[in-house]
């Protein structure tokens, strides 16, 4: 039996939507243009005033934002509350200017829990089930997020973070965890190290997993469904509408509903910006109808996705997302980490290292893994082999600053980097996510 | 008195090694001694050549990352004890070995060895002081 957190909204029929969409859209379009004068801006600069919005009709009218509208106005630009009505900031894991700070009132903090519990809710969770959030906590949405959804249900929250794996277990274990929140990528870990520690899917209740924050493939679901015997369910969000349950899946596993009632969806020509009918594949964007602090209009997230409104047999009218198939810029998503090629450049420049290199990404047990290959000039160059695997370490080290992440460094002879005609191949992916 | 060895970084892949020693065999270049160092991902190739500044040269032009190093070439008596009469030397001198690498000669009961040390002149003092050969690098280059 399907369980909803907010059956009215969550089945609510298309005009009854629309309408509340078109309500809320154009109280929140004149609360932006009053607040944020940054927007005000775009908006004048458009030709577009508050009075030319009177429907979700009219949303293509609106200016974008996208990520450097958000580093400009950085840290206060978008704010649209004064800072004492703000109870709560959270940020992106990003660690050289492409941080984005968002701010949240009571309300907004509300809204975006409840979106959370009706993914619990999705996935089987009731006041009667014990949810540990391996998420990251503080900064990071991952962790905040689902904690908060998870006492909106009335669930025994485990707030563990992410983390020292074995004690995860004896928790899920001792405590009987029934619902596991985190990354797919540590779920998999986890259900490895169970078994590596010796126990089966016996010894544990879990019946459900709420997994999010970077991609992964249906082949990586089953496989985590099946090591720790579960139902995987996805779930997608980003700092700037929120956090983790901007979407969510149910019972069917074929994408994710979004909550219309607080964030309208479009999908766009990445190119053109001109708005796409529905099943196109396009990059999508965002408007937040109800957030009161940071409330971002048409905000391009970048993801390359597919909306769908056909019937969905959990009864849910809410429209549904696929998976994000791509990216319209390149960024990469490792380990839950937002990675820019342009960042790792940056590194080997400072470190006197010419841009010549490529990036390899893969993922081996479940576990994303970054390569690193650089030419090394001749100055950098040592007869002795000690010599050269320091300047690595040095390397790993630099990127490990600015990324966070743990790369493999190579440094290689000159000129063996693969030249391309035009535009440097920098990134190889071979974890095969969007096919 | 100093031998310039040329150094090749080489990838460890099939294939590059014998684009290098291809390379030096074009050129003419005769080689006397050398040594390998090889990670899993890299080798440092390390040679001891009649023409060592026009083999770097030809290995440059070919896109190769080379440098030349100065080393030290000692003669000693080819029977047991002889290295380690040396090794201890440059230990009672306080010297470090970064590597060193050896080769027999054509003439009996001599072998060469040389030497990769952190301090080229202390070594060469040190060497001197308990009589071991030195030789010249004409007599390396040419033999």
């Amino acid at each position: 039996m399907e369980r909803y957190w907010n059956k009215e909204i969550e089945c609510m029929s298309r005009e009854d939507m629309k309408k509340l969409q078109d309500e809320r859209l154009v109280a929140q379009v004149k609360h932006v243009y009053a607040n944020v004068p940054y927007y005000k801006k775009l908006m004048d600069e458009k030709g577009v005033t508050p009075d030319d919005i009177r429907s979700t009709d009219d949303l293509y009218k609106l200016p974008f934002l996208t990520k450097a509208d958000l580093r400009e106005a950085y840290p206060y630009g978008l704010l649209a509350k004064p800072l004492s009505d703000c109870v709560r900031i959270q940020s992106t894991s990003g660690t050289t200017g492409k941080r984005v700070v968002a701010f949240y009132t009571q309300h907004d903090i509300d809204l975006w829990e409840d979106c959370c519990a009706r993914a619990i809710t999705a996935a089987g969770g009731t006041k009667d089930d014990v949810c540990q959030v391996c998420y990251g906590y503080g900064l990071f949405t991952g962790g905040p997020g689902l904690n908060g959804g998870s006492h909106k249900v009335g669930c025994l929250t485990l707030p563990m973070s992410s983390g020292n794996t074995e004690r995860q277990i004896q928790f899920m274990i001792d405590l009987q965890s029934t619902i596991l929140c985190c990354t797919p990528s540590y779920a998999a870990y986890i259900g490895e190290t169970l078994h590596d520690m010796g126990y089966t899917t016996d010894d544990i209740k879990l019946k459900a997993g709420i997994f999010g924050a970077e991609p992964w493939t249906e082949e990586m679901r089953r496989e985590i469904e099946k090591s720790l015997g579960i139902k995987a369910y996805d779930i997608y969000g980003l700092t700037e509408t929120s956090g983790p349950g901007v979407s969510f899946e149910c019972s069917e596993q074929t994408g994710m509903h979004i909550n219309e009632d607080h964030f309208i969806a479009e999908i766009i020509d990445p190119e053109t910006g001109e708005v796409l009918p529905e099943g196109s594949k396009g990059e999508l964007v965002f408007t937040s109808i109800t957030k009161e602090a940071f409330p971002l209009l048409r905000y391009r997230t970048r993801d390359i996705c597919v909306l769908t409104r056909e019937k969905c047999s959990c009864g849910r009218t809410l429209v549904k997302m696929s998976k994000p198939l791509g990216r319209s810029d390149d960024m990469l998503i490792i380990r839950g980490v937002n990675v820019f090629p342009s960042q790792i450049e940056t590194v080997l420049i400072e470190q006197g290292y010419a841009p010549n290199y490529q990036i390899e990404v893969d993922r081996v047990n479940n576990t994303d893994t970054l390569d690193v290959y650089v030419e090394m000039p001749d100055e950098q160059f040592s007869d002795i082999v000690k010599d050269i695997q320091q300047k690595e370490k040095d390397l790993v080290y630099a990127i490990k600053t600015i990324l966070g992440i743990n790369p493999k460094v190579h440094l290689v002879p000159p000129k063996t980097i693969a030249r391309s005609e035009g535009k440097a191949v920098r990134v190889i992916d071979k974890r095969k996510l969007h096919d | 008195m100093l031998i310039k060895q040329i150094s090749v970084f080489v990838e460890n892949k099939p294939g590059r090694l014998s684009k290098v020693t291809k390379l030096l065999a074009e050129n003419n270049i005769d080689i006397r001694a050398l040594s390998v160092a090889d990670t899993k991902d890299f080798g440092i190739l390390r040679l001891i050549v009649n023409k060592p500044d026009q083999a770097c040269d030809a290995l440059k032009q070919a896109g190769c990352t080379v440098s030349i190093t100065n080393v030290i070439a000692i003669g000693i008596n080819d029977t047991p004890g002889g290295l380690s009469d040396v090794v201890e030397c440059l230990y009672s001198a306080n010297i470090s070995v970064e590597y060193m690498y050896a080769f027999i000669s054509k003439s009996e009961n001599q072998a060469y060895v040389i030497l990769r040390v952190d301090n080229n002149d202390r070594a060469l003092e040190a060497l001197a002081e308990n009589n071991f050969t030195i030789l010249r690098s004409d007599e390396v280059y040419d033999m």
